[in-house]
């Protein structure tokens, strides 16, 4: 080697190492800007602790803190607790709270706002499974909150996080006039929280405004003075406000809006975040009438499915497979399951061995299908190329539309289905979103996203309520893996893929919320570039 | 007739309509599957069968039907129009919060097309077989043949994000632009431009069509040939003597049409997220939000039940005859 490259070698590698190190200085975001956030979505109003949903969670993650935030790896942090730890029979968590924490009206934060925030959460919150186990919050000084449980219960760490236990203040929101409960107290619309946020305005259907929190507990943080979500219908109006520069943040991306934002020169499009989320797009088949009660049936369905057709052609390529009930990112996700590649041959004998045999025009039964009418490339799409794809197995398949929401929830609810394409969150821990559509107590008429498949298998039941409570997480792991073999064998529903949660955000945005709850994870530490 | 008997007969009409209208939807929604329960429950993620009751039995949806609907109308008429089951707030609040955005979208389209069109129906009867006839003739049948919707997303790819002069967010104004009055009625000014322009092509080509009819009418008669052989310039036969009397159908139309202008409004502002009573009104559907449903179709009625009695005063201002003529 000459001398002259060794020199050339030598600078070259200081410049990757100075770069590396303007990048790292780089990764510190200015002080002050706008964040502009689009959504489609409209919030009634901004308190997570009596309303689920992500519209009220982007929000209301900004404006109430809680006491863990996880990072990318899945692991809790300190937020607004300093320090946890669990009793030895794990039965009870002891949260010290941060010091000289106050909310966005200047009240310090106590351990009573604590146990106040879980008792709301516990009595109005629709997932019952969160705070189930909680018994009592004890309150030995205003700094120690003691909670104590029937059973132990792994998903409580998760269920301290994102939108799932606001700390709200008990001095605000427990004085309820006549006519008034949690769910629609005032205060609901013009929320006061501890986050890196203050609620500013909320005009309906158009905006909402937050600005800094200058009192925030963690000290030199947010970066930004002013975030601002805008609410946008459209969806082609969206893709065009963020190529013009109009917003710097959207999130839950069309797949076939997904291609063409990548071609554009100021955003990034990025397919990691939201790893908590997980929403699966599935078949439901109503396993109360005939012949979708008999196992056999449902399977010769799915092996009739090229799911892979469905995300290479279907969803653009830009969607990932889901094999059970558990989103693949999630860290309890097996893939020790039957998938049901295409086999037209095995569908066609599992027929035969039903006793559905095919009449003179080939026809073996008539069923129909509903979809929920949003996320058309998801939902009704994938109907609608099912139809002509079980008629290769004899099945004469009607797609039954819905004009809207109300309409299709009333079918499916009302358990007036056969098949139905649906869409559900799994929401960070199996106990918290994927339990509750399997477990034979969930089977409750007029209640949508209950188990409206009206599953009953006691072994699945089992398998759940050990795994709900196993401390030990190779353990717990195990348990779920034979539940997720199971019900891939029993397939009240067969999974298709994982909607791509996919982010697209502005360059200049330093920080982008790509953890594992995406943007319903406080943004303190998002900024602009210098 | 006297004007005020004329008001009069119109404010009794105009109440026994109301109440029509309030029936007859009351009824249509309520046969609509579904409920405000189900779509809480539903953006909630789940639901226990407490809560769906408790909601329920909250808002009176678990009375029957002729209940709800006596002491609803019974309600309307101490003008209390309820409360919005969605939103958490008086329906009457959420209306007057929109209804301006949505008088101004749809008055300044109403008058674009009127003048616009009438002065290029005009034009165009001048020379019935000119390039302008021609290019009002492609443009009515243009106006008439695309969906609104269609006109919408065209217009916002052409001029916010091919040539992007106008703002892509849509919206009524850029909350993140500066606050002062005068800019904020400039950046209004620049966020109504092709809404407006959008809602009144459909109108634009109708009333340039019918302005070119009636002109061409008028311009064959009698007086005209009479106020030329006296020997009057052409822009003075044309603009004040032929235009007064062609320009009452399109005044006609004006008025009847307010009420097709209003419902074009929905997907107009649906496209540019015009904060208006479109978007409410689409967003209380989709949510079996009846009493805001309700709400909007009652302030919609009054407006085009208003924008009919005016048209009815400005008829009688432009055309002496009926004035007199009318008994």
């Amino acid at each position: 080697m000459t001398s002259f490259s060794k020199i050339a070698r030598a600078t070259a590698a200081a410049a990757l190492v100075l770069g590396m190190a303007w990048q790292a200085q780089a990764a510190e975001p200015k002080k002050g800007g706008t964040l502009t956030l689009l959504t489609s979505q409209v919030p009634r109003h901004f308190n997570p602790a009596v309303q689920s949903g992500t519209a009220t969670g982007r929000p209301g993650t900004q404006i109430f803190a809680t006491l863990l935030r996880f990072d990318e790896g899945w692991e809790p942090q300190p937020y607004l607790a300093e320090s946890w730890s669990w009793s030895d029979d794990n039965l009870s968590m002891t949260v010290k709270l941060r010091a000289g924490a106050r909310f966005h009206d200047g009240h310090p934060i106590t351990s009573k706002d604590v146990r106040f925030s879980i008792e709301t959460v516990k009595a109005n919150h629709p997932f019952k499974t969160m705070f189930g186990a909680v018994e009592s919050v004890e309150t030995p000084d205003d700094l120690t909150a003691v909670i104590k449980l029937s059973q132990p219960h792994p998903a409580l760490e998760l269920a301290m996080s994102s939108a799932l236990l606001p700390i709200i203040p008990e001095h605000i929101y427990a004085k309820l006039e006549e006519g008034q409960s949690a769910k629609n107290h005032p205060m609901n619309a013009t929320p006061v929280g501890s986050g890196p946020f203050k609620f500013v305005e909320y005009k309906q259907g158009e905006y909402i405004v937050l600005e800094r929190n200058d009192d925030y507990f963690l000290p030199g943080l947010p970066y930004l003075d002013r975030i601002v979500y805008k609410i946008v219908r459209d969806s082609s109006q969206r893709v065009i406000t963020m190529e013009q520069g109009e917003a710097d943040f959207y999130t839950e991306v069309e797949s076939i809006n997904i291609r063409r934002l990548e071609k554009a020169d100021n955003l990034i499009v990025s397919d990691h975040g939201g790893e908590a989320i997980g929403p699966i797009t599935w078949l439901a088949f109503n396993t109360k009438r005939a012949p979708f009660d008999n196992p056999k049936v449902r399977q010769a369905i799915a092996y009739a499915v090229d799911r892979n057709f469905i995300i290479k052609a279907l969803q653009r390529g830009v969607s990932k497979a889901a094999t059970g009930p558990i989103a693949p990112s999630s860290p309890f996700y097996s893939a020790d399951v039957e998938t049901y590649d295409i086999d037209l041959d095995k569908a066609n004998a599992l027929l035969d061995e039903a006793g559905l045999k095919p009449n003179g025009d080939g026809i073996r039964l008539a069923a129909s299908i509903d979809y929920l009418p949003a996320l058309p490339e998801q939902q009704k799409n994938i109907a609608e190329y099912l139809k002509p794809q079980l008629k290769k197995i004899g099945i004469d398949l009607t797609v039954r539309n819905a004009p809207d929401f109300p309409t299709w929830a009333k079918r499916v609810s009302g358990h007036d289905f056969d098949m139905t394409m649906d869409l559900v969150f799994n929401w960070g821990d199996p106990v918290i979103g994927v339990h509750r559509t399997y477990i034979c107590d969930n089977i409750i008429k007029g209640v949508i996203w209950s188990n409206t498949q009206q599953y009953c298998n006691p072994k699945v039941d089992a398998a759940l309520e050990m795994a709900g409570k196993e401390p030990d997480l190779a353990k717990r792991k195990a348990l779920y893996a034979e539940f997720q073999k199971t019900v891939a064998q029993d397939l009240p529903i067969y999974w298709l893929d994982v909607v791509p949660y996919t982010h697209v955000h502005s360059k200049k945005l330093v920080n982008p919320p790509l953890g594992i709850w995406a943007d319903m994870h406080p943004l303190d530490k998002v900024g602009f570039a210098e | 007739m006297h004007i005020a008997s004329v008001l009069i007969r119109r404010l009794l009409n105009a109440v026994g309509l109301l109440a029509a209208v309030l029936v007859l939807c009351f009824t249509l929604i309520h046969l609509a599957p579904g409920d405000p329960a189900e779509v809480i429950a539903g953006e909630m993620g789940g639901a226990t069968q407490e809560m769906m009751a408790e909601i329920r039995a909250q808002y009176g949806l678990d009375q029957p039907f002729h209940v709800q609907l006596f002491s609803y109308l019974g309600n309307v008429a101490q003008g209390d129009l309820g409360f919005s089951f969605y939103f958490d707030r008086p329906v009457t609040e959420l209306i007057i919060d929109r209804l301006g955005a949505t008088l101004l979208l749809v008055v300044s389209a109403l008058l674009l097309a009127i003048f616009l069109g009438t002065f290029l129906g005009v034009v165009a009867a001048r020379n019935p077989n000119g390039l302008i006839s021609h290019f009002v003739t492609v443009l009515a049948l243009f106006g008439y043949a695309a969906p609104v919707f269609w006109t919408a997303i065209i217009l916002l790819i052409l001029f916010a994000s091919v040539i992007p002069i106008f703002p892509a967010s849509g919206g009524m104004y850029d909350i993140t632009g500066p606050d002062d009055p005068l800019s904020r009625i400039l950046d209004i000014a620049h966020h109504m431009v092709l809404p407006v322009i959008t809602l009144s092509t459909i109108y634009l080509a109708f009333y340039s069509r019918l302005a070119r009819a009636s002109m061409l009418d008028v311009l064959g008669s009698d007086y005209i040939r009479t106020a030329r052989a006296k020997g009057l310039a052409e822009v003075v036969v044309v603009y004040k003597h032929a235009l007064r009397n062609a320009v009452l159908p399109v005044v006609t139309f004006a008025g009847l049409q307010f009420a097709q202008l209003m419902s074009g409004a929905v997907l107009v502002e649906a496209v540019y997220s015009w904060p208006g009573l479109g978007t409410l009104a689409f967003e209380s559907l989709l949510r079996r939000d009846t009493p805001t449903l309700l709400g909007i179709l009652f302030f919609s009625s009054m407006v085009v039940i208003v924008a009919n009695l005016l048209t009815d005063i400005a008829y009688r201002l432009i055309d002496p005859r009926i004035r007199s003529g009318a008994k």
